[in-house]
């Protein structure tokens, strides 16, 4: 094994962890947007994607990276805007009777 | 290793997205901060992708600019975000589990699709870190990438992918063949030996196991499904940055990998189910629990709208109870009508909200707010159900599962689930289209409860009436 691999694992172990640690403290309520964002996050395989396009020299690999950046440009785009609209919702609440801060 | 400067502000770019992925998601615990959370991961992600658009087109390599791949790259996200864009922006909010699930199924694919990429390029069996993560990833994403597909099918109600559980002919028989399929050939590959055929062996396999693991499962475990797929792909995307040695993939990948885990065990919980239960299989799937749930005796009272006009408008506390037949009806804002015309007349009105109300836990929340309804009003399971017993009317609208006191006895198929205590409320009106039966596939006892009255109707168009019926009061 070497040092790269290593510091490579101990990112992901510890982001791992940073992923429960952060998501366990999130509400019911917010469970659906909640999952929609993560969701879209993990769109970040664009940027791998993109890496694999400008690698590409034969007409297979062609194809294969033009999917690749095209499922996950729209996981990236739909999901933070999905997101959007939903939590979007949570906000806008005119006419109704005044009940200041939610117990948040 | 020195860097380059282009390649440490590109890192710096990176690392910085990674940072408001976390940072995005702390925001998400209060509703106030919430949106403003997704935004900034939303720009987070923006940063990470220029920074890598421009280290591709600046960093000094040995062969010239690949046109095509430029090509492939902006007609790729062009149209790739059209597409998201259009689909996320025209949904019903009703749709959406359906959408995440099919964005979460592209995801895994594209991560199944540079794993493959890089297979094809090899000229020697790789590492053997580089082969497991390679190996892994095709697997994870490619079962993601059917799975989900499946998933989106049956909550859309496709006909080739009914929402009820699907028995596949000799089902574990495949089941282990495949994974028999999947792990010869990874330990031939990781002995190690470079095999394109082999690979495509396990890419067949693991869509085809896709398939065979959602389709036997029913239309109300879905939520559960679609978060641990969504946890799967954050895996996958984890192992295309271990075979693409890129820091930011590792980080979102694992972030997501475990949120998606975590939530997965959350929402499993709210149904009193484990996560391993309902992946093995459909709703009420056991042998003879269907049977023993059996004829619970009694009558059912039917209720007219007056009546039910009656009993709300002179009630001093009315629950209401909305479930997905209410959300399918598009009545969220008849019901918030219906509410604030007993507001009113000084009736307290308040929302019992399920865990796993809609079709994901938080949906009913969202179509809620999405027709005003206060917030405030809107209360969890735990917190609303001692105050059934204090309440003069329960309003259940498009709700059955999940009310079912069948639930507190053992040997139903509901058995464990919590419930909301709406039988404990001083009478029930439940609006409901037929005496159809839920997702469990059982009689609802609730309806034969004398303290119900059952009005007969569409969710919109049986509120649309008690709305013009109190009015006439």
């Amino acid at each position: 094994m070497n040092a790269e691999l290593f510091t490579a694992l101990t990112i992901f172990v510890l982001a791992i962890l940073c992923g429960f640690a952060v998501i366990s403290k999130v509400p019911a309520t917010l469970h659906t947007p909640l999952m929609s964002g993560a969701n879209s996050i993990h769109g970040i395989v664009l940027v791998g994607s993109m890496f694999i396009a400008i690698e590409s020299d034969n007409p297979a690999a062609y194809a294969l990276s033009f999917i690749a950046v095209a499922f996950s440009t729209m996981n990236v785009v739909g999901g933070y805007v999905v997101t959007d609209r939903m939590l979007q919702m949570f906000k806008r609440r005119p006419a109704a009777p005044k009940a200041e801060k939610a117990e948040a | 290793m020195n860097l380059s400067v282009l390649e440490t502000l590109v890192r710096v770019a990176w690392l910085a997205g990674a940072a408001t992925f976390v940072i995005g998601l702390m925001r998400m615990n209060s509703p106030a901060t919430a949106r403003n959370g997704n935004l900034l991961s939303a720009g987070g992600m923006v940063l990470a992708v220029a920074a890598t658009a421009v280290f591709l087109a600046f960093e000094p390599r040995d062969t010239e600019l690949n046109v095509t791949g430029w090509f492939i790259v902006i007609a790729g996200i062009a149209l790739g975000g059209g597409l998201g864009l259009y689909m996320a922006r025209t949904v019903k909010m009703t749709a959406m589990p359906q959408l995440v699930s099919l964005f979460n199924a592209v995801g895994g694919g594209a991560a199944a699709l540079i794993a493959i990429d890089d297979y094809l390029r090899l000229t020697a069996a790789p590492s053997l870190q580089i082969n497991v993560a390679t190996v892994l990833d095709i697997l994870i994403g490619s079962i993601t990438f059917t799975g989900s597909l499946i998933a989106s099918g049956k909550l859309m109600g496709l006909r080739i992918t009914p929402s009820r559980p699907v028995t596949i002919p000799g089902g574990q028989l495949v089941t282990a063949a495949l994974a028999l399929i999947v792990v010869a050939g990874a330990i031939y590959l990781w002995i190690p030996n470079l095999s394109i055929p082999v690979m495509l062996l396990i890419l067949a396999a693991a869509l085809v196991f896709g398939v065979t693991m959602t389709l036997p499962i029913g239309g109300a475990d879905m939520p559960v499904v679609i978060s641990l797929l969504n946890s799967f792909t954050g895996t996958a995307v984890a192992m295309a940055g271990f075979v693409l040695d890129n820091p930011v993939l590792i980080i979102a990948g694992a972030l997501v990998g475990a949120s998606g885990a975590i939530l997965t065990k959350l929402m499993a919980d709210a149904m009193n189910r484990s996560v391993l239960n309902i992946m093995i299989g459909g709703f009420g799937g056991g042998e003879g629990t269907v049977g023993a749930a059996g004829g619970p005796g009694g009558s059912v009272r039917e209720l007219g709208v007056d009546d039910a006009a009656i009993q709300l408008a002179y009630a001093s506390s009315v629950i209401v109870v909305p479930g997905y037949g209410l959300a399918v009806a598009q009545a969220q804002h008849a019901v918030r009508e219906l509410a604030e015309l007993l507001e009113t007349r000084g009736v307290d009105v308040k929302y019992a909200i399920h865990p796993v109300a809609g079709r994901m836990p938080g949906h009913m929340n969202v179509l809620l707010a999405e027709a005003n309804v206060p917030y405030p009003q809107l209360k969890e399971m735990e917190e609303i159900n001692p105050e059934f017993d204090r309440t003069d009317v329960a309003l259940v609208v498009g709700a059955n599962d999940v009310t079912n006191p069948a639930a507190r006895r053992p040997g139903s198929p509901v058995s464990g689930m919590p419930i909301l205590d709406v039988d404990h409320a001083k009478s029930i009106i439940v609006i409901k289209r037929s005496m159809g039966r839920g997702y469990a596939g059982i009689d609802n006892e609730l309806y034969v409860n004398p303290k119900t009255g059952m009005l007969f109707a569409d969710a919109k168009a049986g509120l649309s009436d008690l709305v013009s019926a109190v009015k006439a009061l």
